[in-house]
């Protein structure tokens, strides 16, 4: 297992370093001079001269990107121009409430999905199995941006039951949690299913229902939790979905976490803070990846030995 | 059917509606839904119908130029890296990997915010994330089919590398491609309108569903019919995208067709 880990560590060091590199480089996609397109047009030459004196703009690009790594090693992402504070701060101020919306809409996911995906699977080719699948294409067919708005007008404007927006109890948690969870849900539930079909044609499962144990035994007990090993990859690969999904959902509920702030950095041409939102999520994701694998192996000894 | 339904509107869109999509009927703005306009008129008094209609022809011209430059690149590089192997498929497998590592439509946000809002940066960033499935998917048949028979007999007839891959290799991936390709224009309507929802695709006033949604939202209280219909124009589109893909992958599945025959 250590071999396995250290395997996996050490594919996962060129990704990070790959990432970093990207973006590094997004900040010199800008057209023009980034400086200019920071501040504006109506920017003064002693302005932009400062800009980029700040920002290190006018060294040449390998001690840029030098500075920008080591930087990044020391936990240093520069200082935002919008907020005049350490990116840094202002990232860290926020990573709770995304981490609170990314594992309550995880949550919902899993409640909604795994008894949805288990009857499917059980009443096979009846209408439970349609209706369940049909709910679960749905699910992934419906945008989040669409079902947000539609959740508040339904649940908040004319039932009133919960806040349309903000963070606070956990009422305000409700509808940005179910509307980012409800994609992830549909497919977990296909996921569900499918797995726990394979599991039932198992000829363990033709003995345990011979041994005379009850067809609710048979499923939750031996099958169900055989098939979750690829459950379980599915939920930690799909995290990645969940943290761009913040990012929308975030923005329709005005929910202070770091997609909301990365699309207001975005509105004020904050680009070390756009780059420092953008390095977190997917740092974020790769060690959530990474996480999933080391599971996964030991989970299943066959991966290990791959 | 829905597909097909959504293509035909959007091409008869100017047939099928007397308004034009950027008419304004200002004293009308924010009507509901009427005889006269069935979806209702938008906070600048726009026949709301009009303008799904005229952003269906956007979703759709970007779901197929994205997904077009996106399976051609795909199709290249993962059979270069595939037949190839070694640093070829060392230096594309790498990248692959870090572009994989920025989950969804993360990166196109990234280079949207610079290179600024416009369609042509949208169908570029999403060009620029969406090879990558293609790639993967091809690499993985091609491994498999440089070992097949007939494709080691064409190599040891003499065939050219790129006449082995254009006529027996990269065929053999083209059913998987058709399936990644049917879906992958879901997900780029869906990106499209994520992007321009978040302001940072289509520009008005070119009618886009993600766009109208976008200007819904000021107006969920007093108008919400601003935000149901392009949002159900979205979901019915993608879910036959999606419809048609599952019955396409169902249909091309090797197993299924062994099991049938």
């Amino acid at each position: 297992m250590s071999r396995f880990l250290l395997r996996r560590l050490l594919l996962t060091v060129p990704v990070l370093f790959g990432v970093a590199t990207l973006v590094f480089a997004l900040i010199h996609l800008v057209p023009g001079d980034p400086a200019q397109a920071m501040l504006g047009e109506g920017a003064s030459a002693q302005d932009l001269v400062e800009l980029r004196e700040r920002l290190g703009l006018n060294r040449p690009l390998l001690v840029q990107y030098t500075t920008f790594v080591s930087g990044l090693v020391r936990g240093d992402l520069g200082l935002s121009l919008s907020r005049n504070q350490p990116v840094t701060t202002l990232i860290l101020e926020r990573i709770p409430a995304t981490a609170e919306l990314a594992f309550a809409a995880m949550a919902v996911a899993i409640a909604l999905a795994i008894p949805l995906g288990i009857a499917a699977a059980v009443w096979r080719g009846t209408a439970v199995d349609q209706a369940a699948m049909t709910l679960a294409l749905l699910g992934i067919s419906v945008p989040n941006f669409w079902l947000g708005p539609l959740m508040a007008i339904l649940f908040s404007v004319e039932l009133g039951w919960l806040p349309v927006s903000g963070r606070g109890s956990w009422r305000h948690l409700v509808l940005p949690a179910t509307t980012l969870g409800a994609a992830l849900a549909a497919i977990l539930a296909r996921m569900t299913r499918a797995s726990l079909l394979d599991e039932l044609r198992e000829l363990y499962v033709l003995a345990a229902a011979a041994r005379g144990a009850s067809r609710l035994r048979v499923v939750l007990r031996h099958a169900f939790r055989n098939s979750l090993i690829p459950i379980v990859t599915i939920i930690g690969l799909q995290f990645g979905a969940v943290l761009t999904g913040t990012v929308i959902t975030e923005t329709i509920f005005a929910w202070p976490g770091i997609g909301r702030l990365l699309i207001q950095s975005i509105g004020f041409r904050d680009y070390p803070l756009v780059q420092g939102c953008i390095l977190l999520i997917a740092v974020t994701y790769v060690v959530m990846n990474l996480l999933t694998d080391v599971a996964y192996g030991w989970l299943d000894p066959r991966i290990r030995l791959e | 059917m829905i597909v097909l339904a959504t293509i035909l509107a959007a091409l008869a869109g100017p047939v099928l509606v007397p308004y034009d999509a950027s008419a304004q009927q200002l004293p009308l703005r924010l009507e509901g839904p009427s005889r006269a306009h069935w979806f209702g008129l938008d906070e600048l008094g726009r026949d709301i119908l009009a303008r799904i209609l005229s952003g269906a022809r956007v979703s759709l011209l970007v779901g197929l130029v994205v997904v077009s430059i996106s399976a051609s690149v795909g199709i290249l590089l993962g059979s270069a890296a595939g037949y190839f192997g070694g640093w070829v498929d060392d230096v594309i497998s790498r990248t692959m990997d870090v572009l994989l590592a920025f989950p969804g439509i993360l990166l196109a946000i990234a280079m949207v915010a610079v290179l600024g809002p416009s369609l042509t940066n949208v169908v570029l960033a999403l060009s620029v994330i969406g090879w990558v499935s293609y790639a993967r998917l091809v690499r993985g048949q091609v491994l498999r089919a440089r070992e097949l028979e007939f494709v080691q007999a064409a190599r040891a007839l003499g065939a050219k590398t790129w006449r082995v891959l254009r006529r027996h290799v990269i065929p053999t991936t083209l059913p998987a491609v058709l399936v990644q390709a049917t879906l992958g224009m879901a997900g780029a309507i869906i990106a499209e309108a994520s992007l321009s929802f978040l302001g940072l695709g289509v520009q008005p006033p070119t009618p886009s569903w993600g766009t109208m949604l976008n200007g819904g939202r000021a107006h969920l209280l007093d108008a919400p019919h601003l935000t149901i219909f392009p949002g159900l124009a979205i979901a019915i589109l993608v879910l036959g995208f999606n419809f048609l893909g599952d019955g396409l992958r169902d249909a091309l599945d090797p197993k299924r067709l062994t099991a049938k025959s």
